[in-house]
C-alpha cells in the first residue's frame, strides 16, 4: 500500500465564469493530520465538497488509496472510507440523536454491532443525556457534536471536518481538539479552521488556500511568519 | 453507559400487536351487527384506505410527494378486469394487478429518481402520467380498442368486472360479506407489513432520506435505490387497491385516474396526517363518511368543502389536520392543568 | 399547398392557444416561483365573467376587458388570503392552489349550475379549400401575439416592469427604493391573474363555458410553463412553439386526444433531459 492516502491532481471547479478552485494539487499521507486555512471564498469548502462528490469537479482527478474516485457517487466514496462533517451541520433534524448515530453505524455494521458503536459514541461525546432528543431541537454546538458522532460511527479512513468548532464554547473547543487527536490515531484528518490557537493545539501541518489555489504548505509557525499569508489576511481585514 | 430509552427499530411492542388484533377482530364481527349498505360503505373505505396509506407512506416516511397514485390505482383496476375477463379466472389477475402497477412504478420511478429530478418535477411528472393514462383510457370508446376479448369502452368504463372466485371452490364467488372480510384483512396485512418495514433497517433509512437525502448518501446509503423501492411498494399497494375496487363495485372507469381522484387521496392524507400509517386510514374514513353523509345531491357543496380543506390545511395544519388538532388539544389541556395547579398553590 | 396552409394554421392556432392559457401562469411562476394549479379555474372565471357580461348586452370586446379586471382583482384577493403565507414553499403552494381549483369548480357549480353555456363566436366560418375554420380563431391568434408583445413591453420598458423584475431578483434592494416587496408580489399575482382572465374570455367563444372547463387546460398550461423554465416569456414562447407544433401536427393527422398525449409524453422526457426547463441554462431574464 502506498503511503499517500489522498491525492488531488490539477483539480478545478468553475461556477459560470468564476473559478472557485483553480488548479489544486494536493497530497495527504496515511495517518496525517492537516489543517486548511485561508480567507472566506478561498475554496476550502468547495474542495471538501468535491472530495465527497457533493460537487463535481470541472476538471482534474481525485485519487483515494491510489484509486480514481473522481466520478464516483457520494455513497460509494463514503463506503470507501471518507467521512465529512459539512460547514453547515448536515444532520437528520426530525429524528432522535440515537437514531441518527445508529443510521451511520448501521451503514457499515450489522445491527448488534451498530448498537454497540452507538453506545460507545454517545458516551465518548457525552451525548447520552440527550440521546432521545430530536436533533432539530438541539443548539448549534450540540448539532455539531451529533454530526461529529455520525462521522465517527462510519469509522472512516479519512475524516474531513469543515469548521468543527464554529459556534462552540471555549471548553467544547478544547474537547474537540482532544477528540481530533484521538481520532487521528486511527484515521487521517483534514480540518478547515479559522481559529489559529486551535490549529496550534492540534499541531497539524497547514495548507493555505487563496483564490482557489494552494498558496503554501508548512508548519503553523512558519505559515504565520510568511509575509504573503500576512498580506492576504491583512488584506481581507482591510477590505472588511 | 448511557441509558437508551424508547423503542427504536426491532419488533413493535406487544401492546401494538394487541391493539391491531382487537381492532381486526372487532371489524370482522361487524357483518353480524350492521346491514348490507353500511357494510358496502365500510368495504370501500378499507379499499380506498390502502391507496391513502400508500400515499401517506411515501409522502410521510420517504418524503416523496406523488400526485399520481391514481395512475397505479387505475392501472390495477383495469389490469384485474381485463385479465379476469380474458382468462376467466381471478386469482392470477389479482396478482397481475399488483405486478403491473409495480412495474409501471419501477419504470417511472427509475426515470425520475435516477434522473435526480427535484421534488417539484417529481410531483409534476406523476401528475402528468396519471393524466396521460386518463386521457388515453377516455379515448378508447371505439370498438377497435380491445384487449384480448375485452372492449375498453372509453368514458363509460367496464361495468362487467368479475367478482373474485374463491380458489378451489368450483366457481363460488365472494359475496358482499366476503369482499368486506377480504378488504379489511388486506388492509390489516398491508398496514402490519408497512409498519414492520418502517421499523426495519430499510425503513429507518427511508426516514433518514426524508430528513436529509444528502446526509444519507454521505453515510453511504444509495438513496436512489431506497426511494425507488418505496415508490414501487407504494405503486404495488395502490394497484392492488385498484383491483379490489373493481371487485367491490364490479366496475372500473377512467375516473379512477382522474385529477379529482388524486386530489381526494391527498386530502385523505392531509386530514389524517402523515406522521403515522393510521392517519391516512382515519382521514380516508372520515372524508368518505362526510361525503356520504352530505349525499349525492350536494355534489357542489362537497367539492367546495374538499377544496377548502386542501387550501387551508396546507397553511394552518402542516402536520395534518387531525394531528394538529391533537397537538392543540394537548396544549390546551396542559394549559388548563397548569392553571389548575397554580390555583391549588394559591389556595394553599 | 392547401394542406401546408392547413397544417400551418393548426400549428399557429395551437401555439397561440397555448400562449393564451400559459401566459398568466408563466408570469407568476417566472417572477414569483409560485405555481398556480388553479390556472384552469382562473381561465374558467374569465370565461364566465365574459359570458355574463355578453348576456347582459355588453359588447364582446368590452367583456374581455371586464373579465381581465375582475379576475385580476380576484387574483389579488387570492394572493392576500392564501398565497402570501406560502412563499418559498413551492410544493405547499401547489397543494393549496389545487384546493383552490377544486373550491372554484364546486363554487361555480353551485352558483352558475353545472351546464355548459356558449358565447356565439363572431365572424362565422372561413374556408381554406374545403376545410372550414372559425374566422374568430384568427382573432384569437392575433390577440395572443398582442398579449405576448404587450407583456414583453410592459416588463422590459416600463417602470412597473423594472420594479417587478428588481424585486424578484432582490427584494431587500427593491424595498430600499421605497417599494414594499409584498405590494409588488400582490400586483404581480394580480397581473398574471388578469392575463389569465382575459385569456379565458378570449377563448370562451370557441371553447364554451362550464364549471369544469379548467381541467382541460391545466395539464397543458402546467407542463408548458414548467418545460419553458425560469425565463417567463422566452420559455413560454419556446415551449408553446414546441408543444403547439406537436399538437398541431398530430391533431391534423389523428385525433386531438393523441395530440395532447404526445405533448404530455414529450414534456416528461423534456423535463428529464432539461430538469430546469428549456431556458434553464440561460441566465435569468424575461
Amino acid at each position: 500500500m502506498s503511503e499517500v492516502l489522498l491525492e488531488a491532481r490539477d483539480l478545478e471547479k468553475r461556477f459560470g465564469g468564476v473559478r472557485a478552485i483553480a488548479g489544486v494539487d494536493f497530497r495527504l499521507n496515511r495517518g496525517e493530520l492537516r489543517c486548511l486555512i485561508g480567507p472566506n471564498g478561498a475554496g476550502k469548502s468547495t474542495f471538501f465538497k468535491m472530495l465527497t462528490a457533493q460537487l463535481r469537479p470541472s476538471s482534474g482527478r481525485i485519487l483515494f488509496e491510489g484509486r480514481d474516485i473522481t466520478a464516483l457517487e457520494p455513497q460509494r466514496i463514503s463506503r470507501l472510507g471518507i467521512g465529512i462533517k459539512n460547514q453547515v451541520p448536515s444532520v437528520f433534524d426530525g429524528i432522535p440523536v440515537y437514531e441518527g448515530l445508529w443510521l451511520a453505524a448501521a451503514s457499515r455494521h450489522p445491527g448488534a454491532e451498530a448498537a454497540g458503536i452507538v453506545s460507545e459514541i454517545l458516551e465518548r461525546l457525552d451525548l447520552g443525556g440527550i440521546s432521545d432528543h430530536l436533533v432539530g431541537t438541539l443548539a448549534h454546538g450540540q448539532r455539531q457534536w451529533v454530526e461529529f458522532g455520525m462521522v465517527m460511527a462510519l469509522r472512516p479512513k479519512l475524516i474531513l471536518l469543515d469548521e468543527p468548532t464554529a459556534g462552540m464554547s471555549h471548553d467544547e473547543v478544547k474537547r474537540t481538539a482532544e477528540l481530533i487527536r484521538e481520532l487521528n490515531r486511527e484515521a487521517a484528518l483534514i480540518v478547515v479552521e479559522h481559529d489559529m490557537q486551535f490549529i496550534r493545539d492540534i499541531a497539524a501541518t497547514v495548507t493555505v488556500f487563496h483564490q482557489g489555489r494552494i498558496l503554501m504548505e508548512d508548519t503553523m509557525a512558519n505559515v504565520q511568519k510568511d509575509p504573503k499569508v500576512r498580506e492576504i489576511y491583512m488584506g481581507t481585514a482591510a477590505d472588511a | 453507559m448511557a441509558e437508551i430509552r424508547g423503542s427504536r427499530g426491532g419488533l413493535p411492542e406487544r401492546r401494538w400487536w394487541l391493539a391491531v388484533a382487537v381492532v381486526l377482530i372487532a371489524a370482522l364481527a361487524l357483518p353480524n351487527l350492521v346491514g348490507e349498505y353500511p357494510l358496502l360503505q365500510l368495504s370501500v373505505v378499507a379499499i380506498l384506505s390502502l391507496v391513502s396509506m400508500s400515499e401517506g407512506f411515501l409522502w410521510g416516511f420517504v418524503g416523496i410527494l406523488s400526485f399520481g397514485q391514481t395512475a397505479f390505482f387505475g392501472l390495477g383496476g383495469y389490469t384485474y378486469t381485463v385479465a379476469a375477463l380474458n382468462f376467466d379466472q381471478t386469482t392470477l389477475p389479482l396478482l397481475a394487478a399488483i405486478v403491473l402497477p409495480a412495474l409501471l412504478a419501477l419504470v417511472i420511478g427509475y426515470f425520475m429518481i435516477y434522473g435526480r429530478i427535484g421534488d417539484l418535477y417529481l410531483s409534476v411528472i406523476t401528475l402528468v402520467v396519471t393524466l396521460i393514462l386518463e386521457k388515453a383510457m377516455r379515448a378508447t370508446s371505439g370498438s377497435q380498442y380491445v384487449i384480448g376479448s375485452v372492449r375498453l369502452n372509453g368514458q363509460n368504463g367496464i361495468p362487467t368486472v368479475p367478482s373474485l372466485a374463491i380458489p378451489w371452490s368450483h366457481g363460488q364467488t365472494l359475496d358482499l360479506t366476503g369482499v368486506f372480510y377480504l378488504s379489511v384483512v388486506c388492509l390489516a396485512i398491508v398496514y402490519v407489513a408497512l409498519r414492520l418495514l418502517l421499523q426495519s433497517r430499510t425503513g429507518r433509512v427511508f426516514v433518514a432520506i426524508r430528513e436529509n437525502d444528502q446526509r444519507a448518501q454521505l453515510l453511504g446509503y444509495d438513496s436512489r435505490v431506497y426511494k425507488l423501492l418505496a415508490f414501487v411498494i407504494a405503486g404495488a399497494v395502490a394497484g392492488f387497491a385498484g383491483a379490489l375496487y373493481g371487485v367491490w363495485g364490479n366496475f372500473v372507469s377512467p375516473d379512477m385516474f382522474s385529477l379529482s381522484q388524486s386530489a381526494q387521496i391527498l386530502i385523505w392524507v392531509i386530514v389524517g396526517g402523515r406522521t403515522t400509517l393510521v392517519g391516512p386510514i382515519v382521514g380516508c374514513a372520515l372524508i368518505e363518511y362526510l361525503t356520504t353523509a352530505l349525499g349525492t345531491a350536494a355534489v357542489g357543496q362537497v367539492t367546495v368543502i374538499m377544496g377548502l380543506i386542501l387550501m387551508f390545511a396546507v397553511v394552518f395544519f402542516r402536520r395534518g389536520v387531525i394531528p394538529s388538532l391533537g397537538d392543540g388539544a394537548r396544549l390546551l389541556w396542559r394549559h388548563i392543568q397548569s392553571r389548575g395547579a397554580r390555583g391549588a398553590n394559591v389556595s394553599q | 399547398m392547401e394542406q401546408t396552409v392547413i397544417i400551418l394554421y393548426q400549428v399557429l392556432y395551437s401555439f397561440s392557444f397555448l400562449v393564451l392559457i400559459c401566459l398568466g401562469l408563466a408570469v407568476i411562476f417566472g417572477m414569483m416561483q409560485v405555481i398556480n394549479l388553479a390556472q384552469g379555474e382562473f381561465i374558467m372565471l374569465g370565461a364566465y365573467v365574459c359570458n355574463v357580461a355578453v348576456k347582459d348586452g355588453v359588447s364582446l370586446w368590452l367583456s374581455f376587458l371586464i373579465a381581465a379586471v375582475a379576475v385580476g382583482l380576484f387574483g389579488i384577493l387570492v394572493e392576500r388570503v392564501l398565497i402570501r403565507f406560502l412563499y418559498g414553499r413551492i410544493i405547499d403552494t401547489l397543494l393549496a392552489t389545487w384546493g383552490l381549483s377544486i373550491f372554484l369548480v364546486g363554487g361555480t357549480t353551485i352558483v352558475m349550475g353545472p351546464t355548459t353555456n356558449s358565447i356565439p363566436a363572431p365572424f362565422g366560418t372561413m374556408y381554406i379549400g374545403a376545410y372550414g375554420i372559425p374566422a374568430y380563431s384568427l382573432v384569437l391568434i392575433a390577440l395572443a401575439f398582442v398579449l405576448l408583445i404587450g407583456t414583453y413591453a410592459l416588463m422590459r420598458y416600463t417602470r412597473a416592469g423594472l420594479i417587478a423584475r428588481g424585486t424578484m431578483q432582490n427584494p431587500v434592494m427593491a424595498a430600499a427604493f421605497g417599494i414594499p416587496p409584498q405590494t409588488v408580489y400582490m400586483l404581480t399575482f394580480g397581473f398574471g391573474s388578469a392575463l389569465t382572465g382575459l385569456a379565458g374570455a378570449i377563448i370562451a367563444p370557441l371553447s364554451g363555458v362550464s364549471p369544469t372547463m379548467g381541467i382541460f387546460f391545466i395539464a397543458k398550461a402546467f407542463v408548458t410553463v414548467i418545460a419553458g423554465g425560469p425565463m417567463v416569456l422566452l420559455g413560454t414562447i419556446s415551449a408553446s412553439a414546441l408543444f403547439g407544433s406537436i399538437s398541431g401536427v398530430v391533431d391534423y393527422l389523428t385525433s386531438s386526444v393523441l395530440g395532447e398525449i404526445c405533448v404530455l409524453l414529450v414534456a416528461i422526457v423534456l423535463l428529464r433531459l432539461l430538469p430546469s426547463g428549456i431556458t434553464g441554462k440561460f441566465r435569468r431574464g424575461i
